[in-house]
């Protein structure tokens, strides 16, 4: 994209918004942005590790190394962050990677069409029970404590059994929002052990700075939520991990850059620049020289205001499962970059949509599962970083059939047979979706 | 004329719409449940526990819930919506766009809505607005509150550095304060600052 020579000089745009330059005699002067006007980007987030790439790029100068100043605006819920961005008053957000999809699918409260050029990692998330519950798991079956997610996962079921026997009252488990990794990364775990999440046990929502208070006082016996709240309810001892994303399945994109496509068509030459710029930040959030530096900004009240040695911890992938010394180390807990991290695969989001199926928050239709994909737009990406960049497999690959890479329970997603792949669960939603009659 | 409810009347009943207010805030979900109640809604609930929401709604039915942004349980609110059939489906108040200057009203004041589908937008948007200014009215009593408070700090603190500077200095009251006073002009900073340093100071001398 040519950035000048038409349209609105940045004298007549983008001057009211340059008052911040002041570092500029140390650096080269930051590239203009001519005639889009657009070169201050306020970005909504969640304070939450997996924000590390947005908020690197904004602390370490990557953003305004590409002429671009980030302005970062802490939100407390999902909603907020899809209502803002909807109703212009963020540019782009830090968002759960199945709230594009949901958007486009006109699911949710307020869907307003949504996009994302560019995947902010994948890890981070992990499923926590109550010690209570673990210890009852380890009595009734037999479970070692270096059991696997899987086998974690058969000794709830058999608990949950044995609960059902005597009539007690089944667990309640706690996600971050309907349209999240969470939800369904919690739900394909307790699946892959015999455990219908409809109606085995109760599925809530909880803020996830909450959980870890909510599981001490009882309110829920476990949750699925990311770094660094499963850490924080380990080391106090009232929460044991029995599962980390990596074990469901490694590769689903956890958040992503959200932003309105009416916005990246107006801004074209902000979308790429701002592309350039998170490519950067998530290069160098994937160097463990960097992380001590990293943790040091992410602690920092204005971004997750949470003990810094914790999240040191939760960038090397250092697990303490529980109070008592049982530690664990998952590589590339935190992947930011590698792997072709970043990359908004359409496939992804088909197997994001895949999931909504599988438990009745959308119909399986053609023009749902068009929708679907066109949330995730590895053109943009493409536009921006070029050829070189981009992964060099398909942009819809069969997603679980490599080693390193596989589901918890051995199925390959193949996005050309979404039926037969959704028909293939066990255990799934009976539920159809068809809104009522009168809704349209 | 019939027996029936007026279906599309003019002039609905604002008492026949079930208005929930969510806000941990009980100060403020009284003051927002006073001025609906004064607007004709006689149906209105207040939640500021947020134990046992879920079922609470599914009780109240609600045709509108008013709920504050910056309260995390919005992500439950919409959770509840999204799996229980058995209560009516609210949508995000700001689904029609076109109406921009309320929107942009209403998330400035820090309110959020659902309201059921199908519910005329007419006989919302006086909930919403009663909800903004009471919302905007709330922020103000405590931005007043906040700055009563700091003036009165500011004046204990003029007071003990006059009180200081009368000891160490043999000053009257009066001239103690044009000391001070004096010297926040010479300094360009306010008086409560000065005064400030002189009782700092004093701490760390004596």
């Amino acid at each position: 994209m040519a950035d000048e020579g038409h349209g609105l000089s940045p004298e007549e745009t983008g001057m009211v918004m340059t008052m911040n330059d002041s570092r500029t005699g140390a650096l080269a002067a930051p590239p203009r942005i001519g005639g889009e006007g657009a070169r201050v980007v306020r970005a909504g987030f969640i304070p939450l590790v997996d924000a590390s790439v947005l908020i690197a790029a904004a602390e370490f100068g990557f953003a305004e190394r590409n002429g671009i100043k980030l302005d970062l605006v802490k939100d407390v819920s999902w909603a907020n962050v899809r209502d803002r961005l909807a109703f212009r008053q963020f540019d782009i957000a830090h968002m759960l990677s199945p709230m594009p999809v949901a958007s486009m699918l006109g699911l949710g409260s307020n869907p307003s069409p949504t996009i994302t050029p560019f995947s902010l990692g994948c890890g981070g998330n992990a499923i926590t029970l109550s010690t209570r519950l673990f210890e009852r798991m380890m009595a009734t079956a037999g479970l070692p404590e270096t059991a696997s997610a899987l086998e974690n996962a058969r000794a709830l079921a058999l608990v949950i059994a044995d609960m059902k026997a005597r009539g007690e009252t089944l667990p309640t488990l706690a996600m971050t929002y309907p349209f999240s990794s969470h939800n369904y990364e919690f739900r394909y775990w307790l699946a892959a052990g015999g455990i219908d999440p409809d109606c085995d046990v109760r599925l809530v929502v909880v803020p996830p700075p909450l959980t870890s208070d909510a599981l001490a006082a009882g309110a829920i016996d476990g949750f699925c939520v990311g770094a660094p709240w499963n850490m924080v309810a380990s080391e106090r001892g009232v929460g044991r991990i029995v599962a980390a994303k990596q074990d469901i399945w490694p590769s689903a994109p956890e958040k992503v850059v959200g932003m309105r496509p009416d916005w990246a068509e107006a801004h074209p030459e902000t979308v790429s620049r701002l592309i350039v710029a998170l490519d950067e930040a998530a290069r160098w959030c994937d160097r463990v020289d960097n992380h001590d530096a990293l943790a040091d900004a992410l602690a920092d009240p204005r971004y997750i205001a949470a003990p810094v040695q914790i999240i040191r911890h939760v960038l090397a992938g250092e697990f303490n499962l529980d109070a008592k010394g049982h530690r664990r180390v998952i590589d590339d807990y935190f992947l930011f970059h590698g792997g072709f991290a970043n990359y908004p695969r359409p496939s992804q989001a088909l197997w994001i949509y895949s999931q909504m199926v599988r438990w009745g928050q959308a119909d399986l239709t053609p023009d749902n599962a068009r929708a679907a994909a066109s949330a995730y737009r590895p053109d943009l990406y493409r536009a921006a970083l070029g050829d070189a960049g981009a992964p060099p497999d398909a942009d819809f690959r069969v997603e679980g059939d490599r080693d390193g890479d596989r589901f918890m329970d051995g199925h390959v997603f193949n996005a050309a047979r979404l039926e037969a792949y959704v028909a293939g669960f066990a255990v799934r939603s009976t539920r159809t979706v068809s809104r009522e009659a009168g809704e349209t | 004329m019939n027996g029936g409810r007026p279906v599309a009347s003019r002039t609905p009943n604002p008492a026949s719409l079930s208005v929930l207010v969510i806000d941990e805030n009980s100060i403020r979900a009284s003051i927002i449940e006073v001025g609906l109640r004064e607007a004709g809604y006689d149906n209105v609930t207040i939640i500021d526990d947020m134990n046992g929401l879920a079922r609470r709604i599914m009780e109240i039915n609600p045709d509108v819930i008013v709920i504050d942004i910056e309260n995390p349980n919005r992500d439950m609110l919409e959770s509840i919506f999204q799996i229980s059939r058995a209560v009516k489906r609210p949508i995000a108040m700001f689904v029609d766009k076109s109406d921009e200057d309320s929107i942009v009203a209403a998330v400035d004041a820090g309110v959020s809505a659902y309201v059921v589908d199908g519910l005329k937008k007419e006989r919302v948007k006086p909930i919403l607005e009663m909800a903004v200014s009471r919302f905007n009215a709330f922020s103000r009593l405590q931005r007043e509150l906040a700055e009563a408070r700091s003036a009165l700090e500011e004046r204990k603190v003029i007071d003990r550095a006059k009180g200081i500077l009368m000891k160490m200095r043999g000053l009257s009251e009066e001239e103690a304060f044009a000391l001070l006073r004096q010297t926040a002009m010479n300094e360009k900073k306010k008086i409560a600052e000065i005064a400030q340093s002189v009782v700092t100071a004093a701490g760390l001398l004596m």
